[in-house]
Formats: C-alpha cells, structure tokens, sequence
C-alpha cells in the first residue's frame, strides 16, 4: 500500500442487479482531516460514480451521514480515517434497516414512528396568540433540553438490538422526543401519548441495553429517557387504578 | 417501472457476538441463569429447613460439595457483576437537578455502592452475630 493512500471496503448493492449486498475495495488517498464521507466523494468522482450514499451539511447536525463504520454506527462526517490507521475501514449501511442501494438505507420506518409519538406541543386549554408567549423557566428547560438534541440520524435504531430482532418496537429516538414532549412544561399531551408509553412496543420493549446512548453522535442519552419512560408508564398503572383516567 | 428491491439483512442468531458491548450486554442478562438457580438452591434449602433436622443437615450436607461450593462461587461473581453494571446504569433511570443545572451521574453512583458496603456489614454482621451464638 502506497503510504500515502489507505483502503476503504465499501458495500455495494445494485437492486436491479444484485441480489444481495457485496463489498467492493477501494484505495483513496489518506490525509489527516479526512472524514469518511470525504472519502466516499473522492471515490464518487474518481473511481466508481455509481456509488451511492446520503450526506448533506457536513457538520454532524442534518444526520444523514449514518453509516456502519467497521460494524459501529458512526456518522460519517465526523468519523476521521486517522483513528482506522491499525484496523482498516469497512463502511456499511445502518444496521436494522432495509438498503435500498449501496450505503443508502431506508429509514422511512423510523420516520413513521416519529410522527407517530406526536411530536408536537399539545394544549388542552388553547390560548390565544393575543395572550402572548407561554414562558419557561431555565429550570423548565433544563428537564427537557438534553433529548431535544437528537437529530434524526438512526444510529441509535442501528445500535438496537431489539429493534433489531422486531422492529414493531416504536425505538430509542422516537420514544425519546415522546419524552422529551412529556417533560416539557408547556406541554400537556401526555395522555395522549401514555398509550404508546404503555404498548409492548412502548417502553417495554426496551431491555436496557444502553447502546443507543453509546452511539449517539449528540449525547442525547436515549437510553435514559426510555428508563424514565418505564417509571412512568409503572406510575401511569397505578394511578389509574386509583384514578381512572379521562377519555382523550 | 421501479426498480425498488429493498434488502433486509437477516440477524444472525449469534448476532451478540459482533460487538463487544452487546456481549457484554449478554453476559450482563446472563447472570440472571446463576441468580435464578442460586434462588432455587435456597428454596430447597428452606424447604429442608421447614421439614425437619434430618432434611436440613441432609441439605448442608449437599452444599459442602465441592460442585456446590464451586457453583456459589460462581453465582457470586455473576451476582457482583451484575450490581456493578446496575449501579452504573442506575443514574439513567432518574432526572435530578439542582436549580437549573441537571445534577451529574456520580452521586448516584456513589450512593448505590454506600448501601451496597453497608448492607454487606450488616449482614455478614448478622452472620457472625448467628455463628458467635
């Protein structure tokens, strides 16, 4: 290998050729800052256009860079082939979804599930835009602040077993921005989203595997709001044995 | 016409063993086996006890064999690393803030293993308490 260049393994998978995904190698030339996505370009314009892969803004905050990295999920624009000098580089597609061609995954399932956990401020007392702003308090904030973060990339779906091994399971983002809505003081749906809190495929599902949190690119931690989740879907039980709940 | 043929890649059923925090993930529910037989030979034990001298002695007679001896070894080691991996994840289940400022992990930590020395004393204090007497 010429020192200054470095091999990447690709996967490949053509669906209108391939009946399953391949790896190809390839040589691209090694500098420092170079990202995993620079990488791809430089193979995208100078040895194989077909190639395909998303990414957009560059700077770890559009997430569309996921990709498995030598089988960790890894955004690949702030992944640095520096730190694969000893153990080479293997770039997948993200883990636990279907692919729709080379590194591209479809992740639609994932987002179908985020708006299922209505993502949205719900009031059960409008208010009138006359009355102005609803105020928050830092403190407010800060209950809250940490899984507001997440930007949508699905590492953590990649790093899930369980959703893995049954992808009815809602997963860690969305049951983590279901969370970060219940704990946001202007909020008040959270009857509304107590069902899908409750649902085997709720909380539930989750075993504590914590990788979610290993993984993820923004230090949301969703394994947390999911264990916080479980101790209010078990608060949610007994409440409403004491206290039916109203029909939403 | 589309050429659409999204490819699902089967897990294997060894899927655990790619990575190494999975493993240890399993490792971390597989001491749930030791800490469920452990219950179980305690079970037997009360049960002996319940029944008579002749079954308890019976019953101790039965843990000083060295596969017992062996097993409860085991099970210790299975049980203590299964607090530590709790202690550890504990923090997450809980959002505590002083103020506006979310309150870090270590307390929370700490506080597990001071109970843990703690009841460790009193019962191996109980013990010798039993023993002595």
């Amino acid at each position: 290998m010429n020192s200054a260049m470095m091999r990447v393994k690709v996967q490949r998978y053509r669906p209108e050729q391939d009946d399953a995904p391949f790896m190809q190698e390839f040589e691209v030339p090694y500098a420092d800052d170079m990202s995993i996505i620079d990488a791809l370009h430089y193979i995208k314009d100078n040895l194989d256009g077909t190639l395909s892969y998303r990414w957009s803004c560059r700077m770890a905050i559009c997430g569309s860079c996921g990709y498995m990295v030598n089988g960790v999920p890894k955004l690949g624009c702030k992944t640095f082939l520096r730190d694969y000098l000893n153990t080479g580089i293997t770039v997948e597609s993200l883990a636990n979804f279907p692919i729709e061609r080379d590194l591209v995954a479809d992740i639609g399932d994932f987002v179908e599930k985020l708006e299922e956990i209505k993502p949205y401020i719900i009031r059960q007392d409008a208010v009138s835009v006359d009355d102005g702003e609803h105020l928050q308090t830092p403190a407010q904030l800060t209950r809250y602040r940490q899984y507001s973060l997440c930007i949508n990339c699905g590492l953590c779906y990649a790093a899930c077993p369980q959703y893995g091994l049954n992808n009815e399971f809602m997963g860690p983002a969305a049951l983590t921005l279901l969370h970060r809505y219940n704990q946001d003081s202007r909020d008040q749906g959270r009857d509304e989203r107590i069902d899908i809190v409750n649902a085997e495929e709720g909380v539930w599902g989750c075993t504590f595997v914590g990788y979610c949190s290993e993984v993820c690119p923004k230090g949301v931690d969703p394994a947390s709001a999911i264990q916080q989740g479980k101790v209010e879907s078990s608060t949610d039980f007994v409440m409403s044995k004491l206290r039916p709940r109203r029909p939403s | 016409m589309s050429k659409r043929k999204p490819y699902v890649k089967p897990m294997p059923a060894n899927w655990f063993m790619a990575n190494r925090f999975h493993t240890l993930y399993m490792l971390r529910e597989g001491t749930s086996i030791f800490v469920g037989l452990y219950s179980l030979i305690m079970l037997w034990g009360l049960a002996a006890l319940v029944k008579g001298e002749a079954a308890w002695n019976n019953w101790l007679g039965h843990m000083e064999n060295p596969i017992y001896i062996g097993f409860h070894l085991i099970a210790l080691v299975a049980c203590l690393y299964h607090a530590i991996t709790w202690f550890s994840l504990a923090p997450k289940a809980m959002h505590l803030q002083k103020g506006d400022q979310k309150i870090s992990d270590k307390p929370v930590v700490v506080g597990h293993y001071i109970v843990f020395v703690i009841a460790t004393i009193v019962i191996l204090g109980f013990v010798a308490w039993g023993g002595a007497a």
